[in-house]
């Protein structure tokens, strides 16, 4: 099994709406098409947020897990 | 004049494969947020979609008039204004983002504050932090001349970054030509 290289990671865990998705959309920005970005958050609302961002932008969602109360995300840079 | 608008969406230059093209990509809706109250609820509000609508990769413009202009002036500005009324009018209702008032149960400050103290425990991000995020992002913060006029205020009254001052002509353009707007 190969694991994904991540490139960026953002912490926003205890961060509200719409702070995930802000995080997300800067950090991406520093990325080369193709790179990989993990986020981890806490809002619940972020699962569906970060579907939308993914559907809006074209940079697709590569993962989306839950961990207890941690929700992670794998985006890749389109 | 920095209203400028891209045209309307066109297919994207893609070779065409007469059978079987995929539909053209539809090119997102421009978003045009018209800033009119100055209540904290609503300016937070606004903060919070003008910052959303940048993250969503949005072209995105709000336009502040009436009310929300108060939300925009320099925090440190005690008095603004050119005449006594205008004068008067800032002091009865203190200027600047960091001073906004709830449009119900303000109780002189006591609801901001109690507000306040739910945002601190929640992490949820504050009116300034979202305009600091979003004006990074590239949103267009146009101010109304109109406004400015009837309240005396200079370019140098408001807060750093935003656009040269435009009327309602240049907003009504920007719907016409289709960006999705909202009116807060």
């Amino acid at each position: 099994m190969t694991t994904l290289e991540i490139a960026a990671r953002v912490d926003a865990k205890g961060l509200a709406c719409p702070m995930p998705i802000v995080k997300t959309a800067q950090a991406m920005k520093g990325l080369a098409s193709g790179q990989l970005l993990e986020l981890l958050a806490t809002d619940p609302g972020s699962t569906k947020d970060l579907e939308a961002w993914s559907k809006s932008t074209g940079n697709p969602l590569v993962e989306s897990s839950v961990d207890g109360a941690v929700f992670r995300f794998v985006l890749r840079k389109k | 004049m920095t209203l400028t608008v891209e045209p309307p969406a066109e297919a994207p230059a893609v070779a065409s494969q007469p059978a079987e093209a995929a539909a053209p990509e539809e090119r997102p809706h421009d978003i045009l947020l018209i800033a009119y109250s100055g209540e904290l609820e609503k300016v937070w509000a606004l903060m919070v979609l003008a910052s959303s609508a940048a993250a969503m990769g949005a072209t995105c413009r709000v336009f502040v008039t009436f009310w929300a202009l108060q939300a925009f002036v320099k925090d440190e500005r005690r008095i603004t204004g050119k005449n006594w009324m205008q004068k008067l009018l800032a002091l009865m209702q203190r200027p600047g983002l960091s001073h906004r008032k709830l449009s119900k149960m303000n109780f002189l400050g006591m609801g901001p504050w109690m507000i306040d103290s739910l945002r601190r425990q929640n992490h949820v991000a504050s009116p300034k932090e979202l305009l600091e995020v979003a004006q990074a992002m590239g949103v267009e913060f146009i101010p109304c001349q109109m406004t400015m006029d009837m309240y005396g205020l200079t370019r140098d009254d408001l807060i750093d970054g935003m656009a040269e001052p435009v009327g309602a002509a240049s907003v009504i353009a920007l719907m016409q030509q289709g960006s999705a707007p909202l009116f807060i």
